[in-house]
């Protein structure tokens, strides 16, 4: 793959113009943190197909593509409009339309969840202590982009040994063609606290647009947290970010993510469990269809002793998509009794869908259990002799499989109004009843 | 006794798979109400005969007729031979990953009602239905919000095929080796679960390699199936024989019926 440079020098120009205008009141440290990004991106270029993160995705789509950086909407969308994008009636929502805060669609609660723009000036010390301290931009050029161009995005700030009780909302719809946003999102569960998020990427039409996002969470000590990602950008959209969690000692943190959308779509979650005692399960479903492309590429780190990790993806690919999963785990030396698990099960639909799955196991400790297992194929036809046998019919047993592959990961999501509101949008792209 | 009418017969039926011939000509023929126990070394195509009959599509017939209720079951798809009342305990039960034992068996249960004309029932009303069929054999429900046989144990999965018989009420039930790995309480369950679904509308045809379970169960009918074919047939007395002197001598080109 030719990376035009052209493009690279555009988004650089792009940024200077940028932090000259609209983001020049930025506090120092938060410039300082920019320049740092755009110098990495400007170092790193877009990523190519010969480097091992990179084998299975071409990002030339983007990388050939000219996105502008998307302006706030000349028209801002009603609570109508948005209404199918919400997977929760009520508790604390953020809304943002092409990346720019609408408060108007929102219900922040105190400053606790809240816009990132807003406590950047607010609560500029608990931000200035978390922010880019977790996701790494060194060798990743997408998230340092995300970084250059930081200006809004939520914040979920709850304070130890409090618990926020209603789920949180993040909605991030585009509206716009041809441009670029770059979301990014904070959340801080201090100390023993305990919350549930959903954030949502959606698109008002079928644009072709580039989402850049990166959230970054920070679980403390005993912190529970229940994270949930639906990406349902439009299916020409393309969609590339990075999810990274960092863990405290007995923290918990169910992170689950739900793909449907984008015409190329990659999505970095990173793990790291600082703290022993941490326990994580990390539960993924891409459902493709078309031309899709997906790829999750997720890197658990088992830094510290005792803890569990539990990864669970299964993909559902239709037509000509392909999905890619790479699970990467690396067992620090020292992080002993380590429990580690992974599966990524791959359902082919069509003859022309193809998937790759990759286990990267990085172990250096001696007293630890890790296993992994992956597989590609059609549905499984002792399972479809047997519902036949029951007096279901080949087709109804056919989606009642393909079903059952998307049902064991929601099965898993603890928050039920969620959980309910997923199984539906499944069951509406399966057509089962 | 009345005999009562024919409801399925087998006549000279020669089923392949993979290329190999593993039924050589089997005939057998079973009335309404009777239980027919099927006997016979490993690999001589017991399960395959089941697996015939249900419907499986990897098993070529190569010959013979199978008539159910006076059709020709081997036009019909396995669904289809569902609908009609047929019913197949597999030796092997298959795991079906995210479905719910009990959205299964709603789904099942719901097939065959559609193809009677009755009403789907609706997940309160199966719930109901489903509580007095797991009292009646004796299973409490802790393994009807998993996934269907996923991480069950053998005996679970087997108890599990009973309790799809109980739900699903087929005119034909065919069990194979149902009591294989089951302990002796969980064996006395099966038996007692199929006893007291025996009527004089529903036959049975039990694939089994041990006699015990047929002290509970008595059958009607006890044949010997030896390298694709029966070579021998009798009543409940001959599976003691064979209990006492295995099947060689059964084997040396000794044909009685
Ligand atoms: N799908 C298949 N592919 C290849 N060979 C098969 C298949 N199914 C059955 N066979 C072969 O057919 C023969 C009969 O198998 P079958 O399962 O019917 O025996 P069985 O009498 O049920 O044995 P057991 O008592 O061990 O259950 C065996 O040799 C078996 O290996
Ligand atoms: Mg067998």
């Amino acid at each position: 793959m030719a990376v035009k440079t052209g493009s690279v020098e555009r988004l650089v120009g792009s940024y200077h113009a940028w932090a000259s205008n609209g983001a020049s009141r930025a506090p120092a440290w938060l410039t300082e943190l920019r320049a740092g990004g755009i110098a990495r991106f400007g170092d790193l270029g877009f990523p190519n197909m010969k480097q091992e993160a990179w084998r299975f995705t071409s990002v030339a789509p983007i990388a050939e593509g000219t996105f502008a950086l998307a302006k706030a909407p000349t028209r801002v969308p009603t609570l109508d409009d948005i209404r199918p994008f919400l997977l929760l009636e009520a508790g604390p929502r953020l809304v943002f339309v092409d990346g720019f805060f609408q408060r108007s669609l929102s219900t922040p609660f105190l400053d606790d969840v809240q816009s990132l723009a807003h406590v950047v000036t607010h609560r500029q010390d608990l931000v200035r202590q978390h922010l880019g301290q977790y996701v790494a931009t060194q060798d990743r050029p997408f998230a340092a982009l995300n970084t250059a161009f930081v200006s809004d995005g939520a914040f979920v700030h709850v304070p130890a040994k409090a618990t926020i009780a209603e789920p949180i909302q993040l909605l991030f719809l585009a509206t716009g063609n041809q441009v670029v946003t770059h979301p990014r999102n904070l959340i801080v569960i201090e100390r023993e606290a305990r919350a549930a998020i959903v954030e949502t990427y959606a698109s008002l039409a079928q644009d072709v647009y580039w989402t850049n996002a990166v959230t970054e969470i920070s679980a403390g000590d005993g912190a529970r947290v229940d994270f949930h990602r639906v990406q349902r950008e439009s299916s020409r959209a393309y969609h590339v970010a990075a999810t990274q969690t960092h863990q405290g000692r007995d923290s918990t943190v169910n992170f689950h993510a739900v793909a449907f959308g984008g015409a190329l779509a990659r999505h970095d979650i990173g793990a790291v469990m600082a703290g022993p005692g941490g326990r994580l399960i990390l539960n993924g479903l891409y459902l493709l269809d078309g031309a899709q492309h997906a790829d999750h590429h997720t890197t658990i780190d088992h830094a510290a002793d005792h803890c569990d990790s539990h990864e669970y993806f299964n993909g559902v690919l239709d037509g000509r998509s392909r999905g890619v999963f790479t699970g990467r785990i690396i067992v620090r030396p020292g992080a002993q009794k380590t429990d580690s698990k992974q599966t990524n099960n791959n359902l082919l639909l069509s003859g022309e869908a193809h998937a790759d799955s990759q286990p990267q196991l990085e172990i250096y400790a001696d007293d630890v259990k890790c296993t992994h297992g992956s597989t590609v194929g059609p549905l499984d036809p002792r399972a479809l002799f047997y519902l036949c046998s029951r007096g279901v019919g080949e087709d109804d047993a056919r989606r009642l499989l393909t079903y059952g592959f998307a049902a064991e990961i929601l099965g898993r999501m603890e928050v039920a109004p969620l959980r309910a509101q997923l199984d539906a949008i499944v069951r509406g792209r399966l057509a089962q009843p | 006794m009345k005999k009562g009418n024919v409801l399925l017969a087998v006549k000279g039926l020669r089923v392949a798979v993979a290329g190999n011939e593993i039924l050589k000509g089997v005939d057998v023929t079973i009335r309404d109400g009777e239980v027919h126990a099927i006997m016979g070394p490993n690999g001589s195509g017991k399960s395959t005969l089941a697996q015939v009959l249900a419907g499986h599509p990897a098993y070529t017939v190569l010959a013979g007729t199978v008539t159910y209720q006076g059709k020709n079951v081997l036009d019909m798809k396995p669904e289809e031979r569902a609908r009609a009342g047929v019913f197949l305990a597999f030796q092997y039960p298959v795991e079906i990953r995210g479905i719910t034992n009990s959205y299964f068996l709603r789904s099942a249960l719901n097939a065959l009602r559609r193809e009677r004309g009755e009403a789907e029932l609706d997940p309160i009303d199966f719930l109901q239905f489903l509580e007095q069929k797991l009292k009646a054999i004796g299973l409490d429900d802790s393994m009807m919000n998993r996934p269907v046989n996923e991480g069950f144990s053998g005996g679970e999965k087997k108890r599990n095929e009973i309790l799809q018989l109980a739900v699903l009420e087929p005119r034909l039930a065919i069990l194979d080796e149902t009591d294989s790995g089951l302990d002796i309480d969980a064996l006395k369950t099966v038996a007692q679960a199929v006893n007291q679904l025996r009527n004089p509308e529903r036959a049975f045809l039990i694939v089994t390699h041990y006699q015990r379970l047929l002290n509970y169960i008595t059958p009607d009918v006890v044949h010997v199936l030896a390298d694709g074919r029966i070579v021998k047939s009798g009543g409940p007395e001959l599976a003691q024989e064979l209990e006492a002197r295995g099947y060689d001598w059964l084997r040396d080109g000794v044909m009685v019926s």
